[in-house]
């Protein structure tokens, strides 16, 4: 076989797949040149994963071929992948909690029946690739017992190991610092350096813009265009994976700040094993003003939303326009928190804010099935809430329009406005918001975004909990960072920037 | 209590741990892979009639242990269809087994022997007998008479059937496969997290077979064990709960090997008690309820599992089919 330096890494040609009535993907070429970062951005469901899992041979295409480094290539599974140079690091790391990095990364690539030659050699060439790439893990560590910045450089050395040439990062920043991010950018950099061809799916298109030589746009199920990142813009990745015109940046005015609606002192939350989730946290939220906790998943968001919105017990003080409010006991639960004007738009709105299997129209009666106008004696009045959740849907523009779909349904996008409209319409003073856009496609983040900004405008509070720090930073009048339970600091939005936030995400003191 | 009752004890104690034990292996095998197992029961239960029924059809035990692993791998590839192949939950599974393993095994010695559920006595060849070391003494009284040292000997090491020496062989040996060999680290993957085992290019369904497939065998020794060493002959319902103190015993040994052999022989000590409450009455000077030692076991697992000795985690997988994500 001669080695072309010309030919693709990888090309696809013509690859379909379907799903039942549902066509995945459709007709997708694409050639990926070596050395290079390519990136592929779509919106949920525009079918990115679903290519990805063909090219790691999960999913057989119905159609269409596969050329690597030239050469015609069928991947029936995952093995064929591995054995043609292809790596891959997936969003959700597929690493055993209580082995070793070491075990890890030799598992189903052992070099023989008995487990020690293996470790040894391995041992050896992970010290070579730590060399190499600036990939320093230690390698006796246990994969439960290290950081997911780690993790994901463990994935990485995985792919290495089995000497791959191709590497493929699913959403990889969803779990990472930003300057965690900057890290793995800079390794990926290194790794293009020295000849590797890497494939990076995502949809935030900030990290399009900085780390890939080409990017290709799904949309659909469909490759809608590939072009150079240098020759292509934010604006114009966006209209092509939502083929319309988007608004990247929240439009808003200055904020018209009233009186003070939350206030929280030396807030604790200890959980049932005894860790102290939340160390004595204050802040405030005033009218008219949206205040953005910022922080990495799991350093106390959840549990300052969870005892905020009545389904976990705290200590300390937490007012409602200067009347306390209960943080444990019988007068402390979702009910009491609502009747108080306390509206909460979960975290996890499919375990949380939805029951999947019940219709949209009882999804929006959840939490104020008392309320008089759904009541009729000591009936519910169905065809009330169906009315209801047919006016909702219409001024949210949730689709389709139709109340007796089930939740599960409904994209992510529409579920989320479900949830939305069920707690925005209530007028309460306090809006609870957690992670407002996750797994929510770019058309519809605009709209969540503006309505948001439309219920501050009117002159109401709202604490905005989020991973992403764009999100944060466009939404938000004041930001708090959040670290391992604590407040770091608090910072009005003008007077700060990514780069700062970020340290503090990490836990450093600014 | 002089020390002759005290090796009589233990020797007891050897011979009912070995059941446990083997059972334990199998569970540890399944378990340790993601497949939950109470199935055990039963498939002891098939192995110790279908042992005993070749056996006593055939006159030789050989023929007799190797149709008690094949009734028992037949159970262990019901469950692996059901709970692998078909994605369908392990414990109705599991509990379809025992059913139908305490049903069929009297069934079939009805239909095949007319003696009430049971097999004929097995004697000589149809049995695994007693192996005695060079040396040891045979009787009773010659034992007593005895040197500690001598009693030891012949009691407690010497005088076992072959299936207890292989037993006690099977825990090293799970021990070097489940933590020194590939096989063994892909197994304990598995049933931690399966997704990495396939992304890795590593047969899931294989490795869980493979598993069920060693719990089969294991399971189909301790069964036959039951009816052709330890007793001469099947009766109705003679695995006697043994497969679930076995699961007891494996949630007490936190699915590690070496502690599987120290908690069936605790286990297996306390039903030596039960069988002497003379000895119990002698020694703490009360009497004590039989059922009370037979319950020990579980008390104990409980116990364990409401954390007060350290946490019993399970393989994280465990109980749950694997499904490909897309």
């Amino acid at each position: 076989m001669t080695i072309d330096t010309t030919a693709p890494a990888i090309e696809l040609k013509g690859i379909s797949k379907a799903f039942g009535p549902v066509q995945a993907n459709k007709d997708i070429s694409i050639r990926v040149m070596p050395g290079t970062i390519h990136g592929i951005i779509g919106e949920n469901g525009a079918g990115k994963s679903t290519l990805m899992s063909i090219l790691y041979g999960f999913y057989k295409a119905d159609k269409g071929d596969i050329f690597i480094g030239g050469q015609k290539t069928e991947i029936p599974d995952s093995q064929a992948a591995i054995a043609s140079g292809i790596g891959m690091v997936f969003q959700h790391f597929k690493l055993v909690e209580n082995f070793t990095v070491l075990e890890n990364i030799i598992l189903g690539a052992e070099d023989g029946r008995l487990l020690k030659p293996s470790l040894a050699k391995a041992r050896k060439s992970l010290l070579e690739l730590a060399a190499e790439y600036e990939l320093n893990v230690d390698p006796d560590a246990l994969i439960g017992e290290i950081g997911v910045g780690m993790q994901q450089r463990v994935e990485i050395l995985k792919a290495l190991y089995r000497q791959a040439d191709i590497l493929i990062l699913d959403e990889p920043t969803g779990v990472l610092t930003p300057s965690e991010a900057d890290q793995l950018f800079r390794i990926l950099g290194r790794l293009r350096e020295e000849g590797k061809t890497i494939i990076l799916i995502t949809h935030k298109l900030r990290e399009i813009m900085e780390a890939t030589d080409t990017v290709s746009v799904m949309r659909r199920g469909e490759m809608t265009a590939t072009v150079k990142t240098a020759d292509t813009s934010p604006e114009e990745l966006a209209e092509l994976m939502v083929g319309r015109k988007v608004l990247l940046h929240v439009d808003k005015n200055s904020p018209t700040l009233g009186d003070v609606v939350l206030d929280v002192q030396n807030l604790r939350v200890v959980d049932e094993q005894g860790v102290e989730r939340l160390k004595s946290i204050s802040l405030n939220v005033r009218a008219g003003e949206i205040l953005g906790i910022a922080g990495v998943a799991g350093n106390g968001q959840s549990e300052l939303l969870e005892v905020l919105g009545g389904y976990a017990d705290g200590t300390g003080s937490v007012t409602l326009n200067n009347e306390a409010i209960d943080l444990t006991g019988k007068y402390s639960n979702g009910k009491t928190r609502r009747a108080r004007g306390i509206a909460h738009v979960p975290e996890d709105r499919q375990r949380e804010g939805l029951i999947m299997d019940y219709s949209a129209w009882e999804n929006t009666a959840f939490g104020y099935h008392d309320d008089p106008a759904y009541q009729s004696g000591i009936f519910i009045n169905n065809t009330a809430i169906r009315q209801d959740t047919e006016e909702k849907m219409a001024r949210f523009d949730v689709r389709p329009p139709n109340p007796h779909l089930s939740a599960k349904n409904f994209s992510g996008g529409n579920q989320q406005k479900i949830v939305l409209a069920r707690e925005i319409e209530r007028n309460p003073d306090l809006l609870l918001i957690g992670q407002p856009t996750r797994g929510v496609d770019i058309g519809a983040i605009e709209f969540i975004h503006q309505q948001i900004v439309a219920l501050r405008d009117q002159g109401k509070a709202i604490l905005l909990v989020s991973v992403e720090l764009e999100e944060i930073l466009s939404l938000s009048d004041r930001v708090a960072v959040m670290f391992d339970g604590r407040i770091m600091g608090e910072r009005a939005v003008g007077e700060t920037n990514e780069k700062e936030l970020g340290l503090m995400m990490a836990g450093v003191e600014t | 209590m002089d020390f002759f009752t005290l090796v009589q004890i233990l020797d007891a104690t050897v011979r009912l741990a070995i059941p446990l034990l083997l059972a334990c292996l199998a569970g540890l095998f399944s378990e340790r892979a993601g497949i939950f197992d109470i199935g055990l029961e039963g498939k002891m239960l098939a192995a110790a009639f279908f042992s005993a029924a070749i056996a006593s059809i055939t006159g030789s035990v050989w023929i007799g242990l190797l149709a008690g692993i094949a009734a028992s791998l037949f159970l262990s590839g019901v469950h692996g269809l059901a709970s692998i192949t078909f994605r369908g939950n392990q414990l109705i599974s599991g509990v379809a087994i025992n059913f139908l393993a305490a049903g069929m095994t009297v069934l079939i010695a009805q239909s095949w022997f007319s003696q009430g559920g049971r097999t004929p006595s097995l004697s000589g060849a149809e049995r695994f007998n007693p192996i005695d070391f060079p040396g040891a003494l045979t009787t009773t009284n010659e034992v007593k008479a005895a040197s500690p040292l001598m009693q030891v000997y012949s009691e407690l090491l010497s005088g076992h059937s072959l299936l207890v020496y292989v037993a006690l062989l099977t825990v090293p040996m799970t021990w070097w496969l489940l933590y020194r060999t590939r096989f063994g680290l892909r197994l304990r993957a598995v049933g931690e997290n399966p997704a990495a085992v396939d992304t890795a290019g590593v047969s899931v369904v294989g490795l869980r077979y493979a598993a069920v497939g060693i719990c089969g065998i294991l399971c189909g020794i301790a069964g036959a064990y039951l009816s052709t060493a330890l007793q001469a002959g099947f009766v109705k319902d003679m695995s006697a709960g043994r497969g679930f103190i076995a699961l007891a015993a494996l949630i007490f040994a936190k699915w590690r090997p070496w502690h599987a052999l120290y908690a069936t022989f605790l286990f297996g000590l306390f039903q030596a008690l039960e069988l002497r409450p003379d000895v119990i009455e002698a020694v703490i000077g009360m009497k004590v309820q039989g059922q009370f030692l037979g319950a020990l076991p579980y008390i104990m697992t409980v116990v364990i599992l409401a954390g007060f000795v350290g946490k019993a985690i399970p393989p994280r997988a465990g109980g749950e089919p694997y499904v490909k994500e897309r």
